[in-house]
């Protein structure tokens, strides 16, 4: 750690490790319901177990991405961060908004909290993702203008590096798309259509810069390869990001009642959104391989490496398997989104954050370089565990969704969805063995943090 | 990547770039806007069925059905129900109001959300309009 400020990341990044548990924990409970209909009912209904499941999942990676940029910006920009006091004060304020908001879910029926937080004055609430109570929304928006502007502070009095402005550019593309959310015309074609302005240029859009950013810091860290080189790649892959990401919105435009010219310029361009992820690939497979030094933090460049790769086949292929429109007619909101959402939020943004996390946090809690080599061998562990966990439950859900597709939507006589749904029970319970293993694979990777404390730095293995 | 393509010409691609493709979105985006009107059944939008979407939201529908093809995937899709119901709104009205208290053992079943008439009405009038969006088409059944 080269700057004394960059140690409030650390907070971050523990309350993203707490909320992942979390987020975790409800997966499993959601996906036993998917076979044991009645489980938890009516005290935790599906709906609140997956409200719970995908906000703790959005607040953890937003809190990883803050966590990052605390990080990685005074490093980058040669300085000290401009306040590292508003940036605990906001640290506690959104963890207090994430904990009330996840409270609220648990304890009162959803009506009640819409009720409860005033709803009505401005209704934001009760769609995919953005179920948080208008308040809680308005509070991610004051954090995100003090983290921003902290940030932006910071950048501004010192070094300006590549990486520096796209992490900028990201987290303001990132609150900026937000306001959004708080658009929710009774037209339900029109709050369709904005909706995504949200979800869709957040995911394959400007947190692709956030993610590039963090992978090339990371890169440049781990393999001493020259900025120069890096950066030039960072450029063209979020250029290529952007440039098929951005029309490619048009991918969600196909079935809800908008011109269907929307189909052309949808399967076009989002057919295109894997070449960035295919880059990316290449990029850190490229950076490793020419390597000026080896890092002791061998499970740093482990999650690197994950990350592009896992990238790549969640949000690269499973999103092409079914983005072209008239494939998307027949699969569209099945279990095959389902498995893509999966292995892309996971290889993309879960493996980035804890790619950062990996590299940083053996620096904020005093190691000159890295952890020890036990505590890296059980990281490495959690990370094989988590990953091909997170391939089966990929693959099992793929399968649930071919099936369901066929009996649902091709055959001679389609089937009705909960009959369906009995009939391909199988595949949602042995998508629920792999999620314990990923619970697993996440004891392991928390244990990593606790053992393996009192032994030495983990040192460079000469290379032959 | 070679000493002929620069750090400058990659960040020059970038915001040309994405300036670029935000405008097209931005053009189509307005075309869009445009042609709406005569595609999104606006014209079915009264006070009945703006209470039955804010109801829509308020119960986190969404949080179990899709609608238009968006949402969970843990209940059936609800964009065509109206349809698959026969067209009849007391049928959407009889089988929100009959779900028990305390589930079906062992199955999945939807909570009982104790309605008024007045609401389950509602409800029924936004899942009608809902339906009589042109959609190009999806679901591909009426199984949805």
């Amino acid at each position: 750690m080269q700057y004394q400020s960059q140690a409030v990341a650390k907070p971050y990044f523990i309350a993203a490790i707490g909320l992942f548990v979390l987020q975790i924990l409800f997966g499993l409970i959601m996906g036993l319901q998917y076979v044991v209909g009645d489980f938890l009912f009516p005290e935790i209904p599906f709906n609140v177990a997956r409200m719970v499941h995908t906000n703790a999942l959005i607040i953890w990676l937003l809190m990883g991405f803050m966590g990052a940029a605390y990080y990685l910006v005074p490093e980058e920009s040669e300085t000290e961060l401009f306040s590292p006091r508003l940036a605990l004060v906001t640290f506690w304020v959104f963890l207090a908004a994430a904990v009330l908001t996840v409270a609220g879910y648990l304890l009162v029926p959803y009506a009640t909290l819409a009720e409860l937080t005033g709803n009505h004055l401005l209704p934001t609430m009760g769609r995919e993702f953005l179920e948080q109570p208008t308040i809680t929304k308005i509070g991610i928006v004051v954090v995100a203008l003090a983290f921003i502007f902290n940030v932006g502070m910071t950048v501004l009095k010192g070094r300006k590096t590549a990486i520096n402005l796209v992490l900028l550019l990201g987290l303001v593309g990132l609150a900026v798309l937000f306001l959004f959310s708080f658009y929710n015309p009774t037209n339900l074609v029109l709050d369709k259509y904005y909706w995504w302005w949200v979800v869709h240029l957040w995911v394959e859009g400007v947190w692709e810069l956030i993610l590039g950013a963090i992978l090339a810091f990371v890169l440049i860290k781990v393999t001493g390869v020259d900025r120069e080189v890096i950066e030039k790649w960072l450029y063209i892959i979020i250029a290529m990001a952007l440039i098929s990401g951005i029309i490619g919105t048009g991918h969600h435009y196909f079935w809800i009642g908008v011109p269907e010219y929307w189909q052309w310029w949808g399967s076009i361009f989002s057919a295109l959104e894997p070449l960035p992820f295919f880059m990316m690939t290449v990029f850190a497979f490229n950076m490793v391989n020419r390597r000026r030094r080896n890092h002791p933090n061998r499970a740093a460049v482990l999650w690197a490496l994950g990350t592009a790769v896992m990238a790549f086949l969640g949000a690269g292929v499973w999103g092409f398997l079914h983005t072209l429109s008239p494939v998307n007619y027949y699969t569209h909101g099945t279990q095959i989104t389902a498995a893509h959402g999966h292995m892309s939020f996971y290889g993309a943004y879960v493996m980035i954050v804890l790619t950062i996390i990996s590299y940083a946090m053996p620096l904020l809690r005093g190691r000159k370089v890295a952890a020890s080599n036990k505590s890296q061998v059980l990281e490495m562990w959690s990370f094989w565990l988590m990953t091909v966990a997170m391939v089966f439950i990929t693959f099992f859900l793929t399968a649930a969704g071919i099936l369901q597709v066929h009996m649902q939507r091709v055959m001679d006589k389609p089937l009705p969805f909960m009959y369906v749904q009995d009939q391909i029970a199988l595949f949602y319970w042995l998508r629920e063995g792999a999620g314990l293993v990923f619970l697993i694979g996440l004891i392991v990777y928390i244990a990593s943090f606790f053992i393996g404390n009192n032994e030495p730095e983990a040192e460079v293995v000469p290379s032959t | 990547m070679n000493e002929v393509f620069t750090k400058s010409m990659a960040r020059n691609i970038f915001y040309g770039g994405s300036l670029f493709f935000i405008l097209l979105f931005l053009g189509l985006t307005f075309d869009t806007t445009r042609q709406l009107p005569k595609l999104d059944n606006r014209q079915a939008i009264t006070d009945k069925v703006a209470l039955g979407k804010a109801l829509w939201e308020e119960n986190n529908c969404i949080g179990c059905h899709t609608l238009l093809g968006e949402g969970a995937y843990f209940a059936p899709e609800l964009g065509n129900i109206y349809k698959r119901f026969g067209n009849n709104k007391a049928a959407i009205k009889g089988f929100i109001m009959s779900r028990p208290k305390d589930g079906i053992p062992g199955r999945r079943s939807m909570p009982q959300f104790n309605f008024t008439d007045e609401e389950l009405d509602a409800i029924a009038e936004f899942l009608k309009y809902s339906s009589e969006i042109n959609t190009a088409g999806w679901p591909p059944n009426i199984q949805g």
